[in-house]
């Protein structure tokens, strides 16, 4: 029986974006439902009623929300090949870790930066570079997060690479002069076609920051 | 050789409470070691440095933290026993989603709650109300939230049973008259050795706010 996937996400979701990368890595084939979160369809509160938002994986007609739990759902399910996360326990409690890192504490700043003005600004850029540095000495002079091997954290980081021009851009600050290992480890990744294919346009994404800072009144 | 287990909690913490029941759960000899969060020790520092935050399950030498983060580990690591989380994928993404829900919205509104004045406590109050409902259409009519046997979701909850005396007192409303399933199930909880030994008395905690309050600043 073929497995019937499909993924409600929004084209310039960094958390749509880890799914995505997720379902390329395990070569799952899925139906993308390109979904707006700021228009609640019922498709959409249907299978998020709780959150109503996007991603949203359905899988046989049921739904898995929250993109780290989507992850781990999909190597769990599509354990035969690639596993993103390591089988030691003590590893993966690490790898866990850092991914609630970035959206506990990354996740604020990293949005802030370009979505607020003024002190509020200054603030979210201050505390975005004291993130960013936490996580370069974290990858250290490794290929990837988990070592070797492209895994959740990688994943999990990689989802905001479309957001970094838009951050540096409106955060005046550059990643390739402040945080090299960082920016090395994106090239690294960007060579994988599961992140390319994933990914949104920089370009774009700093259209739409534009328009959300209107939105949110900080244009 | 013997294991040697070490957790950093502080008694009122309702996420050091997770990391102890587990380990009750599983009938692991743990040493308790109860931290000053105003006066952080080494070890809490070496152990966690990037939030310098309890709980710290410490397993031979090597922190873990994050109290869910904690509890997956300690489920991974001694999986003989007291099974929990469940082993269907989607299940336990349910599980995953549940806990989650619990730490993005209980925290906010109880906090307005018990370190909050005037207005900030009714709106407070009203917002942990909804977050309770929900909770509790959850629940239904089951034993505890992932079926008849108790587990992640359950012990994500429960720690907060032991601060609901504070909150009704603070707020002026009465938690079982809104949501009686969510006091039997708390009720049911409480008989099992492991939930018993990892809460504190309510009057403990009640007794204990104003004190805290003074030490965070707030008046």
């Amino acid at each position: 029986m073929a497995d019937e996937v499909s993924l409600l996400d929004y084209w310039p979701s960094m958390f749509g974006m880890r799914t995505k990368m997720a379902l390329a890595e395990k070569g799952v084939a899925y139906e993308y439902v390109e979904t707006d979160p700021w228009v609640k369809t019922p498709l959409l509160i249907e299978m998020n009623p709780i959150h109503k938002k996007i991603p949203v994986l359905i899988h046989k007609g049921k739904p898995i929300c929250e993109s780290l739990i989507q992850l781990e759902y999909i190597d769990e399910v599509w354990s035969g090949t690639y596993p993103m996360l390591p089988s030691d326990p003590y590893q993966k409690a690490q790898a866990r870790f850092w991914a609630d890192f970035i959206d506990k504490k990354f996740y604020d700043p990293s949005w802030k930066v370009w979505g607020t003005k003024g002190e509020d600004q200054v603030a979210a850029k201050k505390e975005l570079l004291e993130h960013f540095k936490t996580l370069e000495t974290e990858l250290g002079d490794k290929t990837y997060y988990g070592g070797e091997v492209f895994g959740f954290v990688d994943i999990a980081l990689m989802g905001y690479y479309s957001w970094f021009k838009a951050m540096e851009k409106f955060g005046e600050f550059s990643i390739e002069t402040e945080f090299p290992k960082l920016n090395e480890w994106t090239k690294r990744c960007l060579k994988r076609e599961s992140v390319v294919k994933a990914i949104a346009d920089s370009d774009k994404i700093i259209e739409y920051a534009y328009a959300l800072r209107k939105k949110f009144g900080a244009e | 050789m013997a294991d040697e287990v070490i957790l950093l909690s502080y008694w009122p913490s309702m996420f050091g409470m997770r990391a102890m029941i587990a380990l009750e759960e599983k009938n692991i000899k743990f040493d308790y070691r109860e931290q000053d969060l105003f006066n952080k020790s080494q070890i809490l520092i070496e152990t966690n440095p990037v939030h310098k935050k309890i709980p710290v399950l410490i397993h031979n030498g090597k922190p873990i933290c994050e109290s869910l983060i904690v509890v997956e580990y300690i489920d991974e690591t001694w999986p003989g026993e007291n099974q929990l989380l469940p082993s269907d994928p989607y299940q336990r993404a349910q599980a995953k989603f549940w806990a989650d829900y619990i730490d993005k919205k209980v925290n906010g509104p109880t906090r307005l709650i018990w370190a909050g004045k005037g207005e900030e406590i009714e709106a407070g109050k009203k917002e942990f109300i909804e977050v309770l409902k929900t909770l509790e259409t959850e629940l239904g009519d089951k034993t505890y939230f992932g079926g008849e046997t108790f587990g992640f979701v359950d012990i994500a909850f429960i720690g907060f049973y032991s601060w609901f005396d504070a909150y009704e007192k603070l707020a002026s409303f009465s938690i079982e008259a809104e949501c009686p399933k969510v006091i039997a199930w708390a009720k049911r909880c409480l008989k099992r050795e492991s939930v018993a030994k990892s809460l504190p008395d309510s009057d403990k905690v009640t007794k204990y706010i104003p004190e805290l309050k003074k030490r965070l600043g707030i008046e």
